[in-house]
Formats: structure tokens, sequence, C-alpha cells
């Protein structure tokens, strides 16, 4: 039985919203309806990510929302935010691949890079006739970056780049990878400041990606590994504006601002479906399981934990429309709604009991996805350290 | 061709809805929505526009807060909107709305007017027909199709048991839209972001009141209709309960 989602808004949410946020997002939920639920649980199932619809997603402007100019909407960091909300409401997996699109390969061509890089791909990617993925993680290097084995030799008017990336959203799909990679002026292995950009277009010999399979999680989106042998790119290619560990963060804090608003919508989507099943199965006496104080303790428990994860996240956005976000904000916001959004979706899951073991509610689907969804972008361990770093100025790593 | 859509803000077609204190309408913590007819009313004239260039505004009576449906036709591609804004408007009948567009647009020269067939809410379909002869335009209702012809427009209107009628007639003209002629598309972001800058004219109550008066039909009562059939259970072992039956359905029921 397909539960319709109904939306969720417990304090009149909406009214902190302008109209234009609103449709925004209004726009997106009716989207995600329409194209990506009816197909979603197919693609799960099948590992599949559906690429039928990047063309109608570029379409509507989603990947680069936030950039101006290039075909880019221009759209606040707010409103931005409330789509990602409405894709992870479908998918995480889906709003993974439009995270990566836009937070970290646009961004950062956009932030760093040359206004010949900026017109050959800006433009392309918004239109979603070019796809894009990261690479910063590497096999024995997540959580410290720094510590990155990938090197780029100066050679002529060439880079050389030698290298494994790990655990790389649309690797294989991409056309173009934004490969982070230490310069030869390392100082030693923990040295961090000589990390430089440079977009390596995937069809260059020695440049190969392998997908990941047997995920348990993101299911329909492509992960995949990467590996550099003598990768020989134009110096162009540099992103003449990266400099140290910094700029890949500065990425990752968008992506991450992005997921904080993404988690809300997974979390939605299992509560609003619990309440709804809650409210026709029947047990005892022929009452529905809602009229029990167990069950209502779950649902109190997450429309306030979703409620205080809306609110948390939009004053983030509003600072960082404001430009006065700081990095430990972000960290927050992804570190609390990430972890709220998984509590809901297990107290969602014991609501359905064994129904929310199988794949005809989304509930399952959405909670292996948070898994991951907790460990990338820095773990909810990391964003704790970074918390606690900023309280008590002390590096705790 | 310039074409003025008449667009409605309507309550949410699955939102729980409560009645209001006097019983006359719904309280007004619901949430709104494009009434779906007058979507693809829009729908419509937007692709006209793309077939024969022109223009198309939309137009609206109701609230602020039916501000939104407005700015969802902009970014959906409408040039210009008309905002015909007080809480006043809500409970205007179908004449009196009527009667406030024709007002409303006085100075202005549409070839085509669209309403949606009808309201998801008061369900008159009555706007768009008063509106036409207000205005000494013909209409025509239920559209299917619209073909522009020489010196005027072909229509397919649906009518029943699947049966169609095809209609010449001259501009300017009404035409109240079908659900389902077209597909309907999503406002993009950049369109959302472009409708901030094109121009909504808001019209007050206090201009277009000489031209209404007291509403000719009127709400007295709404309620939640009441359950009045109520299952029995017959008890007792089978002889007794179809003894029981037949009692029933001979003394109370008298059927038998």
């Amino acid at each position: 039985m397909a539960l319709k989602f109904r939306g969720v808004d417990f304090i009149e949410f909406d009214t902190l919203l302008t109209d234009d946020e609103r449709l925004v997002r209004d726009t997106a939920r009716r989207f995600i309806e329409d194209n990506l639920i009816p197909i979603i649980e197919e693609c799960n199932r099948a590992g599949r990510f559906p690429r039928e619809l990047v063309k109608p997603m570029a379409d509507l402007g989603f990947f680069g929302a936030s950039l101006k100019g290039y075909g880019c909407a221009g759209m606040s960091n707010v409103e931005y935010g409330l789509v990602t909300q409405e894709l992870e409401r479908g998918d995480s997996g889906v709003r993974s691949f439009v995270s990566v699109q836009s937070a970290l390969v646009m961004y950062p061509i956009y932030a760093f890079g040359s206004d010949e890089q900026k017109q050959t791909w800006l433009p392309a990617m918004q239109k979603g006739e070019k796809l894009g993925c990261f690479g910063l993680t590497e096999p024995d290097f997540g959580s410290n970056p720094g510590g990155m084995r990938t090197r780029a030799r100066k050679s002529g008017n060439e880079y050389v780049l030698n290298g494994e990336k790990m655990w790389i959203t649309s690797g294989s799909i991409a056309d173009v990878a934004v490969i982070w990679a230490k310069t030869e002026d390392a100082k030693d292995a923990n040295d961090g400041s000589s990390i430089r950009g440079f977009l390596v277009e995937t069809d260059r010999p020695g440049f190969r990606a392998e997908d990941i399979h047997g995920k348990w999680s993101l299911r329909a989106s492509v992960t995949s590994s990467l590996s550099l042998q003598d990768v020989r790119i134009p110096a162009s290619n540099l992103l003449p504006k990266s400099g140290g560990l910094k700029s890949p963060l500065m990425c990752l804090n968008q992506a991450r601002y992005g997921i904080a608003w993404g988690a809300i919508g997974a979390a939605m989507a299992c509560y609003d479906c619990a309440l709804q099943y809650s409210l026709f199965r029947k047990q005892f006496h022929n009452e529905p399981i809602a009229s029990r104080q167990l069950v209502q303790e779950k649902l109190a428990w997450m429309i306030s934990e979703v409620t205080k994860a809306q609110l948390l996240v939009l004053q983030v956005g509003r600072l960082k429309d404001q430009e006065k976000v700081k990095h430990q904000h972000i960290s927050m916001a992804k570190r609390n709604n990430v972890w709220m959004a998984l509590e809901c979706a297990r107290m969602s899951r014991d609501i359905l009991g064994a129904n929310g073991v199988a794949d005809e509610y989304p509930i399952f689907r959405h909670m292996a996805n948070l898994e991951s969804v907790k460990t990338y972008e820095g773990t909810h361990d990391i964003h704790t350290l970074i918390i606690g770093q900023s309280v008590t100025g002390i590096d705790a790593f | 061709m310039k074409i003025l859509v008449c667009v409605k803000q309507v309550p949410q077609k699955d939102a729980p809805l409560k009645l209001n204190e006097s019983g006359t309408w719904i309280r007004e913590d619901v949430s709104y929505e494009v009434n779906e007819p007058d979507a693809f009313a829009l729908e419509e004239a937007l692709r006209q526009k793309e077939k024969h260039g022109g223009e198309v505004v939309a137009i609206t009576a109701g609230p602020a807060r039916a501000q939104q449906v407005l700015r969802e036709a902009l970014a959906k591609g409408a040039d210009r909107a008309i905002h015909l804004e007080d809480p006043g408007f809500v409970g205007l009948d179908a004449f009196n709305t009527a009667r406030a567009f024709a007002a409303a647009i006085k100075d202005e020269k549409f070839d085509l007017i669209f309403t949606g067939l009808q309201s998801d809410d008061y369900g008159f379909a009555q706007t768009g027909v008063i509106l036409a002869d207000l205005m000494g335009w013909p209409h025509a209702t239920i559209i299917m199709q619209i073909e522009k012809s020489d010196g005027g427009i072909k229509v397919k209107r649906e009518l029943e048991a699947g049966y169609f009628q095809f209609v010449e007639m001259p501009l300017p003209a009404v035409l109240t839209i079908q659900s389902g002629i077209n597909k309907l598309r999503y406002a993009t972001l950049i369109g959302i972001k472009q409708a901030k800058n094109k121009p909504l004219r808001k019209v007050t109550l206090a201009e277009v009141q000489s031209a209404i008066g007291a509403n000719l039909q009127k709400i007295e009562r709404m309620y939640i209709p009441q359950k009045t059939k109520k299952t029995e259970y017959l008890e007792g072992s089978p002889g007794e309960i179809a003894k029981k039956l037949v009692d029933k359905l001979r003394n109370e029921i008298r059927v038998l």
C-alpha cells in the first residue's frame, strides 16, 4: 500500500519562508513526487542510477542552483536547501548526485577556476550535458584527507597525476573529475598546504573508474573508485585559485549544508509514512496502533526532532545568505540533522513492524541510505570534534 | 494573442478541512494551491503564446496569500499579473467575482480570457460564463483543444459519453478549460527568480466596489455529513439469528 507524502509542518514553519522559497520547495516536491517516487524502489532494488532524470532536473535548474551566471538559477542558500530537502525526501542517492554535481564540482570550478574553465564546464554542467565527480577521499585517507598520497608532478606544460581515490559518487558516469592532489613541493606526508585541485577529463589515458558493488546503501547513485596512473593533463587544468586543504574543505562545507537540509527530507518521508501507517494499522480491540502511548511517544519524538532540525538549518541558511556562516555552524546542522533522520528512520521502522522491512514502504531504504549520509562529508564523530574544537579552542583530532 | 487567465487559490485537495465557527465555510489555517483546472488554463495560454506570440496575463481575487498563485503563474512564464487584493474577495459569488474582474480589466484589450472549467472549492463553473456575458463576448465551456483559424478560433468541447463538439467562434471570446487538455510544466528555478521582476498590478476592493453588489448566492450552512447507517450484529445460534433476521425483514424493513 503506497502512502502519499503529505508534507510535515508542526509549528507553521512555512510562515518563516518567503513566497518564493515555498514555491521552490513545492515545485521540487511536485517534481520528485511525479518523477522519482514512481521509480525509486525499482532503482534501489536494481542498484540503478535514474539517469533519465538528469535532463529534467537540469531543465528545472537543480544543478548549481545557488551559483550566479552561466545559466545557473542564482537561488539563495535557503532555496537551494529546500530543493535538497525535497530531493532527499525522494532518495538520498539522487540527492547525493545533485550535491556532487552542484556543490563538489560546479562550486570549485566557480570558486577556484579560471574564466576559461568556468566557460567550458559550468554551462554544460548546468544543462546536465556534462557530469562531474569529486576525488578527495582515498582508500587509506577518509577523515584525514590531509594525508593523501595522490601526487601531481609538473612536467613541462603538463601535470602528471598518480594516485587512488575511493568512495567517489558518480565516478564512472562523470565527464570530468575534480581531483585533489599534492604537488611536489609537499614537505612531508602530513603537509596539506600543497594540496591543489585539478580538472581531469575522464577519457584521459591512465584514468580508470570502477564501480563499487555490493552496497547496502545509496543504491540509486553510482559510487566508484578512481585510479590515476601517469594521467597527463595540461597545466591549464589546475584550478588556479585552489590552495591547501582549505579548498576542498570549502567545497565540503557547501555539500554538508545541503545534506543538513536533505536529511530532513528523509526524516519527513519516514515520519509521515509511520504516522499514516499507525492510523490505519489496527491491533488489539480493533483499534489503530496510533492510539497507544508507546507509538505516540515515538511520533512525538520524531515530530519534535524534525521541527528542531528545520529551525536549526533555517538559521544556518539565513546566516549563509548573509555571508556570516561559520563552518562549525554547518557541522552542527549536518551532525544533528543526519543523526535525527537516522533515528527517525529506525523508529519509523519499529512502528511499521515487519512491513517496515520490505520496500513496499520507503523507510528501510532511507534508513540504509542515511547510514552512508551519517558517514560521508565528515563523519558524525568528526563533526563532533569540529564543534568541540570551536567551543574549546583545542584540537582533538 | 493577448490572453488573460483567471487563476484561483483553493484549499489543497488532500488537506484536512475544518469548519469555521459560524459553520458557513472552512477555517483559514489550511494549505492552499492553484485550482487545478486553472493550472491547465494557464498552461494552455502559455502554449498558445509560444505558438502565436502575444502576452499572457494572470489575474486572481483574494487576500495577500493568493499572490502565491500569481507568483507561480509568472514563474511558469506569464508576462504580468493582476491581483484584486482583499480578504473580502474570498466570499464573493461567481457573479460578483466576474463583475470585479470585468471592472479591473476595463482598460485592457484581450483577445481571449481563459478560466478553469470550475473551482475545486465552490465548483460553481460560472465565473467564466458570466464574465463573457458582462464583456458582451461569446464563450465556450469544457474546452479540450484550441486552434487558431481565419479571423477566429476553432475549439473542441467535451460533451458527455465520449462525444465532442467542434465550434468555430470569433475573437474576443471566453473559454473555460477542462483539466487534462495538456501536460503541465513545472516552474523552473530560474523562472521563479525572474518572476520577481515581472509587473504585478494590485487592485483594491474600493476600486471595484461600485461594480459589485450584494451576493446573490449565499452559503447558509456547511456541515460534515452525518452517518445515517448503522450496522447491527445479530447474536445467538444460527437458528436464533435466522429467526431474528426473518422478524426484522418482516416487521421492521417489511420486505417479506
